[in-house]
């Protein structure tokens, strides 16, 4: 089983440091000290006892609106991976294995949608459609799908023509044998340590828009819609937008160590055994 | 010629050579191994030291160490290097280079990888020269001429012109003998020049190489893990195993009175005893005028093949890279359906796609592969992969199973103790053994054996040979044995289809097949195997009728 | 130059007008295709049927909408980009000045980044291992982990606003001298570097490390060439094409960067102007700036291709 002695440390910071932030996000309204839209204080107050990160723009308490603010980014940004995952792996799968027509039609689609940077494909779709919570996860899921699908495309077709699943297919096994049992396991690591990728760039994405103002709208903000608000402050010296800024970074630094460690781990092919 | 008492200084003296690397494990503290313990050995000038041994035995590493060169993280620790009376191993890195391209050169295993693919060849080949200032860039440049013309490269005037993906394996190994030569270093390091190539090519090279050291009077370290090439080039061989040195003497004297016992072991590698069996009455499977293709019907691999699989018995199937002998096995299989001709199975005909064949079939024919590590499922333990079969065709479960793969494991000469392995944790000859319990659980009249040896060391893969005569006798499966190794197909089969181009161009019971009159193919092919024989080499070259079939 | 070359750039130029002309598609298709009525977007809740209808009429909405793409695509051709609705100005002349702005603020950026990043990526291929290599390995993993704009405002909190060494708002005007120009977009160029740097840096040395791992290096060092010697003659010949590719796919990520850069400078590019007008959901400017960016990206990734074609000896000197 896992010993926790034999995690590196870099994982270990990374651990700690997303279950925080996954913490704050499931109990938001019990552990922040005020509600997300109270104003609590005078514009931009500076950090003191009573106000652990100061006040925002409006004089509502910024730790209380960060951890309301972790709710929304990890929410969407999980939706939106979670989307863009299935929706990838199913379809890339599918075209390795069944090929002909199916592969070609989604391959040239996939090529496509992915000559165009995803950010600029967003705000072009993004000027068209309204902008609620659910536009939002769809949009970012279906852009990033792409990424999802070619890659577990190439890491199916590799195993496809392995000798272990033409030997699967001469000893005459079904397509869910060859599927699940032959090529999934195979194609687990690379895929978990692109689940973390894939949800670093969502945050990183949904982040991006909400900064630009066509993310989560007013008075929700999710941590990118937080440095919008207070953007304006920087000139006057005030670093409050500098913190939901950075806490987005920490968050993507630490997944990205957990990514690593969870892909180094898995590529041993001893069943995790020395 | 030195005067064997005169014993002036030897041109290369390594004393209690040490190299070791350091190891990166995955998830554990880095550690330090020993690749080659205190071994010494000293070379005459104008000699030929043969370094043999299986992989890991460190032979490449020895050879490196002339000069002063370690792959990726392997350094030398402890010893002496004396190359031209001289520790070159206190030279530095200064030192080094200068040695390097021109008292000592070079010949690598893959001319193809070892050649840049951006520069002409008279560029690469007269480099070293240049660089060392031996000779102006025209001498340099009429010397590899000359060099080309020695070694029989075609057009040896312009093929300098060409760049290295112009010109074919065989010749790329000969240019690069040829590279090594141009500065006329005292020594060249010859790496495994003939391993990759086909054995009709391996000839003309081997002959090349020869003619060429015992020209230019080139001392040289031949290594290589083919003790019959070895004999035909070397004054001396040097047997080493792990990184130790097993035995060391006069070429005749290890290959006729080897003294260690590891070494009588390599010598006598392909003694398999093996009494031909006389073709029964009727096959159970039958190919009949196959033809079958690439690229739907462009690319035709094989044409008009057939050929009789009898009860119990081994058919080999022999021929170089591109004759069509695994086409042959997809064709059988299902995997490539044949576009002309049948194959039948028990008197009846085999439904030609895999897909139209019931499973009855399918138990019926199984497959091995070469690389036993990519022909199982890395994320499956011993007991699954070779309990699948069991459930799949029989629908044994439970104990029963873990009964039967218990015996399987057995048969094949390992223990219960490896039902829970991965493949990861198997030897390369043990992966090999699961893959043949894999294919007897399902209890088939016929195993396809596809080059199961050829990725192997000599002596595991001879083990490998004896456990299939065996099973052979116990379980009377037949086996299709494809190879390209004609001293293999000597041990094991019964009747032998000699394949060129497609085609079968001589097929028959193994007695009948090896004897002459041969036709110009297989003459070439036999000719071309390398004998455990002083003076094999000479002999053979002036025997060939036909030009090498790989050039 | 050989034929077959030429052949395979003409393939693949024809290759990037054809994609371009399917994401011109895509991208009207996205903007016209999908559920939402740009006349009711524009005029809001409380427009009459009469004056939507109005609109729809001079937008030309009621025509089918293949032949609105061809008219569209038409106009594009002839360099008509229409008019935006916002403004009523024309998008041609509007895009001229911030197109211009935004290729002077990207060609600063690509001038330091690019040759910093291949020396980091030399420096951290020959100390391979070494403490410089993981120290500038970290140093790229935080900040392809870093957003935009977290680099953007520290990069104003200290340079703009502690030690107001440069301007925190990037304001450029026509006519303006080069070297209070160079002065204005300071910050930006430095962000737009920092967002690309890591990226080509890993890049470049995986590209590096990939020849200087083949065999024909080893050839190289075993004829007693000298360690620069090595690089210079065998295996920069080779890495030219990768690194090339290298550059070129992260310029073309320096398209993304800048749109965020711009708005958090204030900057008057292009990336500023998209983002104004897909809030007030201006299509026609969208359409035209996607396009232009879209246009841009492709060329990028063809200049990529081009040059490991030219750069292969195979196709070169073909047998």
């Amino acid at each position: 089983m896992l010993d926790i002695k034999r995690i590196p440390i870099p994982a270990l910071i990374g651990i700690v440091l997303t279950a925080l932030f996954v913490l704050a996000a499931l109990f938001a309204p019990w552990i922040s000290p005020h509600d997300n839209a109270e104003i609590v204080g005078d514009v931009w107050e500076p950090i003191s006892a009573a106000h652990w990160l100061g006040t925002d723009n409006l004089g509502r308490d910024l730790l209380s609106r960060m951890i309301y603010g972790a709710r929304i980014t990890l929410f969407i940004a999980v939706l939106a991976t979670a989307l863009s995952f299935s929706l990838g792996a199913i379809l890339g799968f599918s075209a390795a294995v069944f090929g002909g027509w199916f592969d070609t039609i989604l391959s040239r689609l996939v090529d496509l949608l992915m000559s165009i940077p995803t950010l600029i494909m967003g705000l072009v779709v993004l000027s068209v459609l309204p902008t609620n919570l659910v536009t939002l996860i769809l949009v970012m899921g279906i852009l990033d799908s792409t990424r999802v699908y070619r890659l577990s495309r190439a890491v199916a077709v590799d195993i496809n023509v392995m000798d272990y699943v033409e030997a699967a297919k001469l000893r005459g096994e079904g397509s869910a044998w060859i599927i699940f049992r032959e090529i999934l396991p195979n194609a687990l690591s690379p895929l978990i340590s692109e689940l973390g990728l894939r949800f670093i760039y969502a945050v990183l994405f949904l982040s991006t828009l909400s900064f630009l103002g066509l993310g989560v709208q007013p008075p929700d903000a999710d941590w990118g819609g937080m440095v919008k608000e207070n953007k304006d402050g920087i000139v006057f010296g005030i670093g409050a937008a500098l913190i939901p800024a950075a806490a987005i970074a920490a968050l993507a630094i630490s997944v990205n160590l957990v990514a690593d460690w969870v892909l180094n781990r898995t590529t041993s092919l001893k069943g995790g055994r020395g | 010629m030195t005067d064997g008492k005169a014993k002036s200084t030897p041109l290369l003296d390594i004393r209690n050579l040490r190299i070791e690397a350091t190891v990166y494990p995955p998830g554990e503290a880095p550690k330090t191994i020993t690749l080659v313990h205190d071994v010494s050995l000293t070379l005459e000038k104008g000699k030929v030291l043969g370094l043999i041994g299986e992989s890991g035995a460190g032979k490449s590493t020895i050879g490196l160490s002339s000069m002063g060169y370690g792959r990726g993280g392997v350094r030398i620790t402890g010893g002496e290097v004396i190359l031209n009376g001289r520790d070159i191993l206190k030279g530095g890195k200064e030192g080094f280079r200068k040695l390097r391209g021109r008292e000592v050169c070079y010949v690598a295993q893959s001319a193809a990888a070892a050649f840049n693919p951006a520069h002409r060849l008279m560029d690469q080949v007269v480099e070293a020269t240049l660089l060392h200032g031996t000779a102006t860039r025209a001498e340099a440049e009429k010397r590899a001429v000359a060099l080309f013309k020695k070694l029989s490269l075609p057009n040896p005037e312009t093929i300098g012109e060409r760049f290295p993906h112009q010109v074919s394996g065989g010749q790329l190994q000969r240019v690069m003998t040829a590279m090594a030569l141009c500065s006329e270093p005292d020594l060249i390091v010859f790496d495994e020049p003939t391993t990759a190539l086909d054995v009709t090519t391996q000839i003309d090279v081997l002959s090349a190489i020869k003619d060429a050291i015992r020209d230019t009077h080139v001392a040289a370290l031949y290594i290589t893990h083919d003790l019959a090439v070895v004999a035909q080039v070397s004054d001396e061989i040097m047997v080493l195993r792990h990184g130790r040195l097993v035995e060391w003497g006069g070429t005749r004297q290890i290959i006729k009175e080897p003294r260690q016992e590891y070494t009588n072991a390599l010598v006598s590698v392909h003694e398999i005893e093996h009494a031909e069996q006389n073709p029964g009455a009727t096959p159970f499977l039958s190919v009949k005028n196959v033809t079958a293709a690439y690229g739907g019907g462009h690319v035709k691999v094989l044409k008009n093949v057939s050929v009789d699989i009898y009860p119990g018995q081994t058919l080999a199937v022999v021929g170089e890279s591109g004759s069509g002998k695994s086409t042959l096995a997809r064709a059988i299989t299902g995997l490539l359906p044949p576009e002309q001709g049948t194959v039948t199975f028990d008197g009846r005909p085999l439904a030609n796609r895999l897909a139209d064949r019931p499973k009855e079939d399918l138990r019926q024919l199984q497959m091995i592969y070469q690389m036993a590590d990519v022909a199982m499922n890395p994320r499956q333990t011993v007991g699954t992969i070779i309990g699948r079969p069991l459930e799949f065709y029989f629908g044994i479960r439970g104990r029963e199973r873990d009964r039967r793969v218990a015996e399987l494991l057995d048969e094949i000469e390992m223990g219960k103790g490896f039902v829970d392995r991965y493949p990861a944790e198997l030897s390369g000859g043990q992966k090999q053994r699961v893959c043949i319990a894999r294919s007897l659980a399902a209890k088939p009249k016929l195993i396809i054996c596809d080059e199961v040896t050829s990725a192997l060391d000599p002596l595991v893969a001879n083990g490998i040979l004896k456990l299939l005569l065996n099973l052979q006798q116990h379980e009377k499966v037949a086996y299709l044995f494809i190879t390209h190794d004609l001293a293999t197909v000597k041990s094991i089969a019964d009747s032998i289809a000699v394949m060129y181009r497609g085609e079968v161009v001589r097929y028959g019971s193994k007695s009948k097949v090896l004897t002459p009159p041969f036709d110009a193919y297989t003459d070439l092919l036999l000719s071309s195997v390398p004998e455990m024989e002083i003076g094999w080499l000479e002999k053979a070259i002036k025997g060939r009728r036909m030009a090498s079939a790989g050039n | 130059m050989s034929s077959p070359i030429l052949k395979l750039i003409a393939q693949r130029i024809a290759l990037g007008i054809l994609l371009l002309l399917a994401i011109s598609v895509l991208i009207f298709a996205g903007t016209q295709i999908l559920p939402g009525d740009v006349a009711q977007a524009i005029l809001g809740q409380s427009a009459t049927p009469e004056s939507l209808a109005n609109l729809r009429e001079q937008l030309g909405l009621n025509d089918p909408a293949y032949i609105r793409y061809f008219h569209w695509l038409g106009g594009v051709l002839t360099g008509d980009l229409g008019t935006a609705m916002s403004s009523g100005q024309d998008i041609a002349t509007s895009i001229k000045s911030r197109l211009w702005n935004t290729l002077f603020l990207a060609f600063w950026a690509a001038i330091v980044a690019i040759p910093l990043a291949i020396t980091l990526g030399l420096i951290a291929v020959r100390y391979r291992n070494g403490w410089v290599d993981k120290l500038i390995s970290g140093l790229a993993l935080a900040s392809t982990s870093f957003p935009e704009f977290f680099i953007g405002y520290v990069l104003v909190y200290f340079f703009a606003v502690k030690w107001q060494i440069f301007p925190g708002i990037s304001t450029v005007y026509e006519g303006m001298p080069f070297g209070e120009r160079m002065q204005a977009i300071a910050l930006p160029a430095t962000a737009l570097t920092l967002v690309v740097l890591a990226h080509m840096m890993r890049m470049t040395r995986a590209a590096i490390l990939n020849v200087m791992q083949s065999a024909y290096v080893e050839t190289a060092e075993l004829k007693g060439l000298s360690a620069f010697n090595v690089i210079r003659k065998h295996a920069f010949p080779n890495a030219i094409a990768p690194i090339i590719n290298v550059v070129m796919l992260n310029l073309a990520y320096l398209i993304v960067g800048v749109v965020v850069v711009e708005v958090i400078f204030v900057y008057p590019g292009m990336g500023q102007y998209l983002v104004d007008h897909v809030t007030k959901r201006d299509v026609p400017v969208v359409q035209a700036v996607g396009l232009i960016f879209a246009a841009v990206y492709i060329s990028l990734n063809i200049i990529a291709d081009i040059a490991a074609i030219v750069a292969n000896p195979r196709l070169r000197h073909p047998k």
